[in-house]
């Protein structure tokens, strides 16, 4: 029997019960659609999480003072306190090839007022390349000039939130506001970028670091933030990082340098574990979706018990109605699979309509593997019912109308 | 030619064992014409079975052209019955969603004909039995008459030496029972063995050669002789 005869006759037959062939048809469907669209969501989460992450910076590094790495060993008897990180330490960095751009950070909080209007936020030290280090953008003014870091002059800039609430509509450029009791002068508004990191930059005045720390009284900073020179020059940079505040901190390897790199990596892996996780889920309704071709077509036996007889008498031996039969099934979960590929594409075409910041996107090995595990799946269980089929005594196949 | 030696055959019914056929010998030559009656339960249609390899002896010799085909495995019988066999059942047994055409065709589809040729000979063969005006019709768009003809051209089809059939006339009336009957018997004509199943003595006188079954036995053969 010639292949295109054996697809014909297939067809013929699943057409020849159109109620039953669409309701396996349906089951399919949803099974495949599912298994591509959760992926495709989970993918799309993986995706958003990695945009927001490169939003904050590229080829970042963060330095934080102590080790919050844990060893596994107990803890030392006599205390090991970890050094501060310095000014010092922040501009030591620079000297290193690997490191582009350097942002001291020293944090606070104190009341910012102007005329009658006082408002308490956040107070970060910085200096100017924090400004490329962040990419941030300016809704007004200029950012903090470059100049020696460890002069602070007496200028502030201050987050958008921050500016509506004590200026309202007019501009702000030139005021002096008061920041715990010292008088800086606005030369800037930072437009609204949103959160990053949980750190909100609307609601933020931003100072030199070194009026920061005589704001605050310290010495010491918050952390830094370290542009490498590049994607490649990232765990060069780390090394060096390392390297030199240890020389710094008299031999003591007291920091912890985070990158970013490491941080989307975490995320990527805690993401594919999810897409992979709902896909499994998904794959459930496939394989629900298999047994439900195998009963259809356990009916389909012995609903045309006679036919098969009849094709048997007329000389078709075990094998051709094996074939007959699983073709029959693979077709269906192939045009199955198919309407679920279309499925899974209008979903997330719907899905990019209505929230488009949220990419869904249909990873091309989940839209081929679940393609051919549906065909599979139909196959697999197509094998039960077809063996039946060919197994059927003649005789007692043609017996009874 | 068809030889039967010493065929057996019993089936288990609850804790009962029926003997169908019990050492049937039945020598059929080439263009015979016979009719096999008996009372229902007697024997007759696992008698056609067996000889149409749709069933297997449990004992005894089945030799079909000088071939051993109760050696032959199931590959093999289904070959035998695509070439040297036509069957034609009483109740027709036609595909329910295929036209008259296709049904016909059916036996050249499933022996990897070429188009071109199943559509010579399809043509043919329902000009023959006056059925192409109703090729397109599906059997339940079919009387019964024309339901056999599509039976006796698929049957045909694959151009047999032997045609077998079951009560061709069963579920027929007595004018297009006569229809058929007569065209069996022209096939017959043209160097065909014709075995035919009947309880109706009537149609049964009309063979060349009538066998009365009883029990699973051969009761009397008129033509044994010859």
């Amino acid at each position: 029997m010639k292949t295109f005869d054996v697809l014909r006759f297939s067809f013929r037959a699943a057409t020849g019960y159109p109620a039953r062939t669409l309701l396996t048809l349906l089951a399919m469907a949803i099974g495949v659609g599912a298994v591509i669209l959760l992926t495709a969501l989970g993918e799309g989460a993986r995706l958003y999480v990695t945009r927001e992450f490169t939003s904050l910076g590229t080829h970042l590094l963060i330095a934080i003072p102590g080790r919050s790495e844990t060893t596994g060993g107990p803890p030392p008897l006599l205390g090991e306190t970890p050094r501060d990180l310095t000014l010092e330490d922040a501009l030591a960095l620079k000297r290193s090839s690997a490191i582009r751009r350097v942002a001291p950070v020293a944090i606070g909080s104190a009341p910012v007022a102007w005329q009658q209007l006082e408002r308490e936020a956040t107070i970060m030290g910085s200096t100017a390349e924090m400004f490329d280090i962040r990419q941030l953008s300016m809704a007004q003014g200029r950012f903090l000039p470059a100049g020696n870091p460890s002069r602070g002059s007496a200028v502030c800039v201050l987050g958008h939130k921050i500016k509506r609430e004590l200026f309202g509509n007019s501009s702000p450029l030139g005021e002096r506001v008061r920041i715990g009791g010292r008088r800086f002068r606005v030369i800037g508004v930072i437009a609204a970028k949103g959160q990053s990191l949980g750190l909100d930059m609307g609601d933020i005045a931003i100072i030199p670091v070194a009026s920061a720390q005589m704001l605050f009284n310290t010495s010491s900073l918050f952390r830094i933030l370290i542009q490498a020179g590049g994607r490649e020059a990232v765990p060069r940079a780390k090394k060096t990082i390392l390297k030199i505040i240890q020389d710094r901190h008299e031999g003591e390897d007291d920091v912890t340098v985070i990158t970013q790199d490491a941080l989307l990596k975490t995320f990527d892996r805690i993401f594919n574990a999810l897409t992979l996780t709902v896909g499994g889920i998904a794959a459930i309704s496939l394989a629900v979706a298999g047994i439900l071709i195998m009963n259809v077509m356990m009916i389909s036996v012995s609903q045309r018990k006679t036919e098969i007889g009849l094709l048997k008498a007329i000389g078709s031996p075990r094998s051709q109605i094996l074939r007959l039969f699983l073709s029959e099934s693979a077709l269906l979960s192939l045009i199955g699979s198919f309407l679920g590929v279309v499925l899974a594409l209008v979903g997330t075409w719907a899905s990019l309509r209505f929230y488009p910041n949220f990419p869904v996107t249909i990873p091309w090995w989940a839209l081929t593997s679940a393609t051919v595990v549906g065909v599979l799946t139909g196959l697999v269980f197509g094998v039960l019912p077809a063996r039946r089929a060919a197994g059927l005594e003649p005789v007692e196949a043609l017996s009874r109308r | 030619m068809i030889e039967l030696k010493g065929i057996g055959r019993s089936f288990q019914v609850g804790t009962e064992a029926v003997h169908a056929l019990q050492a049937v010998d039945l020598t059929v030559r080439g263009g015979e014409y016979l009719s096999v009656m008996g009372p229902s339960g007697s024997g007759k249609s696992t008698l056609l079975n067996i000889i149409g390899l749709l069933d297997r002896p449990d004992s005894g010799l089945y030799r079909l052209d000088d071939v051993n085909a109760t050696e032959l495995n199931d590959t093999q019988q289904a070959a035998v019955r695509r070439h040297k066999i036509g069957f034609v059942f009483q109740f027709f047994h036609l595909v329910p969603r295929l036209t008259a055409a296709e049904n016909v065709e059916l036996p050249l589809i499933l022996a990897g004909v070429d188009p071109n040729e199943r559509k010579k000979r399809l043509d043919q063969a329902l000009e023959a039995l006056g059925i192409a005006d109703r090729a397109r019709h599906r059997p339940d768009q079919l009387s019964g008459g024309q339901r056999q003809r599509v039976a006796i051209a698929r049957a045909t089809i694959m151009r047999p030496g032997i045609i077998l059939a079951d009560e061709p006339t069963g579920n027929l009336d007595r004018t297009s029972g006569n229809d058929v009957l007569d065209i069996l018997e022209n096939l017959n004509k043209e160097g065909k063995i014709l075995v035919m199943v009947t309880h109706d003595p009537e149609l049964g006188r009309r063979a060349r050669r009538q066998i009365q079954m009883f029990d699973g036995r051969i009761g009397s053969d008129s033509g044994k002789s010859a």
